[in-house]
């Protein structure tokens, strides 16, 4: 039996942990799921192929409490003996995974692309996915997290028993938890759900009004590289990258950024990306579907005329 | 306030990686070394503590000793010391180094209020040694964090999610991970330089045990290259560029 760490925001299931779901089904036909506090999803989760859920409720476990998430997974660890226990890769998974693996003293293989049980081996992700590492795991029990958007979610449906419990917990474990929650009524789209994002890198200068005005258009967000967050031209939340934010929208527009592996290793799974670069040989045209070969401050606003005419 | 920074000296990759010819690791025959931005945002906003609070900022890596390159760089914008765990530069997998940075920290006289590690190694992202030295000094542990303020010895923590911005609080003594951006690192001067090459870093040698994460071999990914098309910088590129973002249902 394979469990899975289920990471949910207050009931809210990840879409990354219904993909460390699909993996875990390549690797056993019985896979049970651990939730901490919210609901237990059974509906959700069944359909995922989930057979019995271990549902942690605790009147501590009002909203993500990670240490006591850690404690209370170990718990189940050591109740239903798994063979292994496989999270989706969310910050909020390896965070709950490290928990488990320091309070077990076990290892935590994290980012995993390939796992195989029998000779206990992986392939993980090194470099935000541009290397990748063949490990020989020493554990009496495999701890891994699955790297994000390896494989896509897929269904399973089976019915899934809920089993509550209610996890032996130390004041220590529930000393850190959310209190409060900032920027909820923020508009605009997320940079990690935009379906369109105009990045700018440093070939943009301190002046992003060409990229805000293009995201506008086509009602997307403005990303941009570490060079432009670096110099405090733009917030650190737009930044896309190993250390930003991993994007994969339908569309993604590099002007002046030179495609840095860094910079590639946010924004390589974008479905279409362009590239803006007076640099015919910048590493970005290589990754680029289309490209233009020019200066941006001439070119976009002519790719604005062009797409406000379009919009009539 | 007594801050403790751990760093890491990794490979300043190019534009693609290179392996040896055993595929056991990265061809380091022209590549220079860096830190993780993570880690340098640690560095910034440790100092930034000890100038509100006073105190001391020690820094604390695990490597090989020419390290000492990428410490005295991070020293010239303020902490007063390093501790260097001295290996041959192979590498450790990350419960062996959670353990030699916790050895590290009980000899320390210094009592650390506030112990800093990056969110993940840039190299080999391990998420977890900050975790493990958190329990095992007992420590309460706030990772991710991307603000900080500290009042009456209380740390205010937050933690990006999408849009929104999660607040943990959590009383010091803690460790805390942190990401790029929690402090914009500011740029060295001459001064602070010169200061950085004096100041003084304790080297102890320290055993490498059996690995529990066993490096077999790296691999690269298969490129993508694409062959992009190319379009024209003039309204005629543009006006292709408008049919490309109509093609792909980004423009109705
Ligand atoms: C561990 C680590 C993690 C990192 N994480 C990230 C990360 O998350 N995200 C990230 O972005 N970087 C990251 N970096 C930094 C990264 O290595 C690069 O330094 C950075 O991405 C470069 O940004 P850039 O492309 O804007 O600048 P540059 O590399 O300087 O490129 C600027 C480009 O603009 C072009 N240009 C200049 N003028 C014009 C013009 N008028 N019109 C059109 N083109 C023009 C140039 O030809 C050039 O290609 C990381 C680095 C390390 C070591
Ligand atoms: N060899 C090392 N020396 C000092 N600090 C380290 C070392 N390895 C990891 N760390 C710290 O632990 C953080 C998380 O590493 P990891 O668990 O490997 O992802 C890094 O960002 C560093 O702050």
């Amino acid at each position: 039996m394979i469990l899975v760490f289920i990471d949910h925001d207050r009931g809210v299931i990840d879409d990354i942990s219904l993909q460390g779901i699909t993996f875990a089904r390549s690797l056993d036909s019985s896979i049970e799921a651990v939730v901490v506090g919210g609901e237990a999803n059974a509906a959700l989760l069944g359909e995922y192929g989930v057979t019995k859920i271990h549902h942690a409720t605790h009147a501590s476990l009002t909203d993500y409490t990670p240490q006591a998430a850690g404690r209370a997974v170990a718990q189940v660890v050591k109740s239903a003996s798994p063979s292994a226990l496989i999270t989706g890769g969310t910050p909020r998974g390896n965070e709950v995974l490290a928990h488990v693996g320091a309070i077990l003293d076990l290892p935590v293989v994290a980012d995993c692309s390939e796992i195989d049980l029998s000779t206990s081996t992986v392939k993980r992700m090194r470099w935000g996915g541009n290397l990748i590492e063949h490990a020989k795991v020493h554990t009496s029990m495999m701890i891994a997290s699955i790297f994000p958007h390896q494989i896509a979610a897929t269904p399973a449906p089976v019915s899934a028993e809920v089993i509550a419990f209610t996890p032996e917990l130390t004041a220590q474990d529930t000393l850190v938890k959310i209190i409060d929650r900032t920027g909820e009524a923020a508009g605009g789209v997320t940079l990690a759900e935009a379906k369109v994002i105009i990045s700018g890198g440093r070939g943009v200068g301190e002046d992003f009004t060409l990229i805000e005005s293009l995201a506008g258009l086509l009602g997307g967000a403005v990303g941009c590289s570490r060079v432009v967050t670096a110099a405090g031209w733009r917030p650190h939340a737009e930044q896309v990258g190993q250390t930003g934010t991993k994007v994969a929208p339908d569309l993604y527009i590099a002007c002046g950024i030179s495609g840095a592996t860094q910079h590639i290793a946010g924004c390589k799974n974008s479905k279409t990306l362009i590239a803006i670069n007076t640099d015919g040989d910048a590493p970005i045209m290589s990754y680029a579907d289309y490209a233009i070969v020019g200066d941006l401050h001439q070119i976009l606003p002519a790719i604005i005329a062009a797409t406000q005419a379009a919009k009539g | 306030m007594d801050v403790l920074v751990c760093i890491k000296r990794v490979i300043l990759a190019g534009n693609t990686f290179a392996l040896n010819e055993d595929h056991t690791d990265i061809d380091t025959l022209h590549l220079g070394y860096t830190l993780s931005p993570h880690e340098e945002s640690a560095v910034e906003a440790a100092v930034r503590l000890n100038e509100e609070f006073g105190g001391t900022t020690t820094l604390l890596t695990l490597g090989h000793v020419d390290s000492e390159e990428q410490i005295r760089s991070q020293m010239a914008i303020g902490p007063d010391r390093a501790i260097v765990l001295e290996t041959d530069g192979s590498e450790w997998d990350p419960q062996a180094t959670a353990n030699a940075i916790i050895d590290a920290i009980k000899k320390e006289e210094t009592k650390f209020d506030v112990i800093i590690f990056g969110s993940e190694s840039a190299d080999t992202a391990g998420y977890q040694t900050g975790i493990r030295v958190a329990h095992a000094l007992g420590l309460p542990i706030v990772t991710n964090v991307k603000g900080l303020k500290v009042e009456n010895s209380v740390a205010r923590c937050e933690r990006a999610v999408g849009n929104m911005r999660e607040i943990y609080e959590v009383s010091l003594p803690a460790v805390l991970t942190v990401r790029d951006g929690i402090a914009i690192p500011r740029y060295p001067s001459v001064p602070g330089r010169i200061k950085a090459r004096k100041k003084p870093m304790d080297v102890f040698p320290v055993e490498k045990p059996a690995a529990k994460i066993e490096k077999v071999k790296l691999e690269l990914p298969p490129v993508k290259a694409k062959g992009a098309t190319m379009l024209s910088a003039d309204a005629d590129g543009a006006q292709k560029l408008v049919e490309i973002f109509r093609e792909i249902g980004v423009l109705s």
